[in-house]
């Protein structure tokens, strides 16, 4: 589904600053797979996410997504087949324009020149609804007036309008109160299921990492340390992980925002 | 003032009004959408005065309005090619594009710094038969003003909520999004530029006919004049749909002129024109800082002055 091979990228290459964010890395996804992803401060999971979406070109390697090679392919055709929510609920969507106006940009659909049919305006309305936030009735307000989580609900459902390839979740949760987390996370999981996307998500929640999906990756200097799914990944405890981060990394996990509990 | 020198001075300031708001809505696209002040703007209404004027007076003046439009176009499009493929800066992109064009207009005008339309005939000469006998006479200015301007309002109301319209506006307000959503920012920047600057050009265009000539200095200050409308317009109808904030730009650039007008009358001399509206936009522009920053200045007064009182005793 996802191939990535042997890609590297260094930052500042030949000054004081030269940061080798990845290195050598190599990762295959199947169709289907929801792969949680934990690692140190700055071991590289937002660079992964960054090289993925097209935000830089990789110095070495290629990244095939369904077949096909798009190493090269500029970021926003890129999105076409990938979808990304961020930390920072508000860098989703445009503040200064209404749901409605957000929700038919992502949608996407029709002409250049075309208006907002009636027919999606029911659609978003009934997408909208399925959130349970009340925006359905908001729907000519500035997106702006929204709160933090209702916008990253909002941008979830933008995401996956089309349902995309591949999702990709940069802690997206992180920033909200915990019951609203909660709920966006539960809707994450239910468009997920509903349309079969393939989705890799970064969390600082150790038990998160072993809860959600069926693959869980460590990462560490630029490359990902520790891959465990089905049978191994059964049963494992905060503890366990931690046990295999230092073995495969060769130093306790470092993060500081980490949650063990 | 009596009211007849009032009613005089309401008809220059719509008629200057009217014909500056399509400057003024061309700013509205660039700046207030797409979040991009264009700086070129002096140098687009000068090159479509030049070349509307040109056309005009080889006899044309009807196929002045497309070719203004079609020079203006252009200018934008080296300008958003400048910022998007190039890497430039965009207010840099605007100076170098201004400085540029200084010379086409001049070479425009066959290397003389204006053109006359004094015998030739022009839109507002074409109106001013067709008007003659309704009750309209003598006010073709006002009504050619008025058309372009309405239909200017017409089209950015209808474009800016097309999806190429939606995501002009969402690449001002989160670019971010306008990648996530599959379309090229630079691309969406390119479209606004143009349209824009085709505003601006048959601004220029209509302002020298309207004057019966082209000169080079025509546009000079422009930008600061227009941008000044544009913040006096989003003031008072800043919220709602894109009908009532265009509509609102109009206004602006009639209230504008109406109040230059009236200082003129005042016996203000003309060349103050243009502090007076580098005063409005750095006032417009700094007020809702100054304001955010008052609590803290007050604060700090208050602080000094109990410190100060400690002191004494």
């Amino acid at each position: 589904m996802l191939n990535i091979s042997h890609i590297s990228k260094t930052f500042n290459p030949g000054t004081v600053n030269e940061k080798r964010a990845i290195s050598d890395l190599s990762l295959h996804l199947n169709a289907g797979d929801f792969v949680t992803i934990i690692g140190s401060n700055g071991a590289g999971k937002s660079t992964l996410f960054n090289a993925v979406c097209g935000d830089f070109l990789t110095d070495a390697g290629s990244i095939v997504l369904n077949g096909q090679d798009i190493t090269f392919m500029p970021a926003f055709r890129r999105a076409k087949r990938i979808g990304r929510l961020f930390q920072d609920p508000m860098r989703g969507s445009a503040p200064g324009m209404t749901i409605e106006e957000n929700l038919a940009l992502a949608a996407g659909s029709g002409g250049w020149l075309s208006h907002v049919t009636a027919g999606e305006k029911k659609r978003f309305r009934d997408r909208l609804a399925l959130l349970d936030m009340g925006l359905e009735d908001r729907m000519k307000q500035p997106v702006g007036l929204l709160s933090g989580g209702q916008r990253q609900a909002l941008t979830l459902l933008m995401s996956t309008m089309n349902p995309p390839r591949l999702l990709l979740l940069d802690e997206h949760t992180a920033a909200l109160d915990p019951g609203t987390a909660e709920k966006v996370l539960k809707l994450t999981r239910d468009i997920v299921s509903e349309h079969k996307i393939t989705t890799m998500m970064v969390t600082h929640n150790m038990n998160q990492a072993l809860e959600l999906g069926n693959r869980t990756l460590m990462m560490d200097g630029g490359n990902i340390v520790l891959d465990i799914s089905g049978r191994e990944r059964e049963g494992l405890t905060v503890v366990d992980l931690l046990k295999k981060f230092r073995a495969g990394a060769g130093k306790d996990l470092d993060n500081d925002r980490i949650l063990l509990s | 003032m009596n009211p007849s020198a009032l009613l005089a001075v309401s008809q220059t300031a719509l008629e200057l009004g009217l014909i500056c708001s399509l400057t003024v809505l061309a700013l509205f696209l660039s700046y207030s959408m797409l979040n991009v002040c264009d700086l070129s703007t002096d140098g687009c209404f000068t090159l479509g005065a030049a070349v509307g004027a040109v056309v005009a007076a080889s006899g044309h003046p009807l196929l002045s309005i497309p070719a203004a439009m079609l020079a203006g176009m252009a200018s934008g499009f080296v300008t958003a090619i400048l910022q998007t493929k190039m890497g430039i800066d965009s207010l840099l992109a605007g100076i170098i594009v201004n400085t540029g064009l200084y010379s086409i207009n001049i070479m425009v005008m066959a290397g003389a710094p204006n053109i006359n339309l004094n015998k030739k005939d022009t839109i507002f000469t074409m109106a001013k038969d067709l008007l003659a006998g309704t009750p309209l006479a003598g006010q073709q200015n006002t009504v050619i003003a008025a058309v372009a301007a309405a239909l200017t309002v017409l089209f950015l109301t209808v474009f800016l909520n097309t999806r190429l319209g939606l995501a002009i506006r969402a690449t001002g307000n989160n670019p971010d999004m306008v990648r996530s959503s599959s379309i090229n920012p630079a691309f969406t920047t390119i479209v606004g530029l143009c349209v824009a600057n085709a505003f601006t050009g048959l601004s220029g265009c209509l302002m020298a006919q309207s004057q019966k000539q082209a000169e080079i200095n025509i546009g000079t200050g422009m930008v600061t004049i227009a941008l000044a409308s544009l913040l006096i317009g989003a003031t008072l109808l800043g919220r709602g749909g894109i009908f009532t904030r265009a509509a609102g730009m109009v206004l602006g650039a009639f209230i504008f002129r109406f109040v230059y007008a009236v200082a003129l009358r005042l016996d203000m001399p003309a060349f103050m024109l243009k502090l007076v509206s580098s005063v409005i936009v750095a006032l417009a522009i700094a007020a809702p800082y100054l304001k955010q920053q008052w609590p803290t200045i007050r604060r700090r007064l208050s602080y000094r002055q109990t410190a100060a009182r400690r002191g004494e005793n």
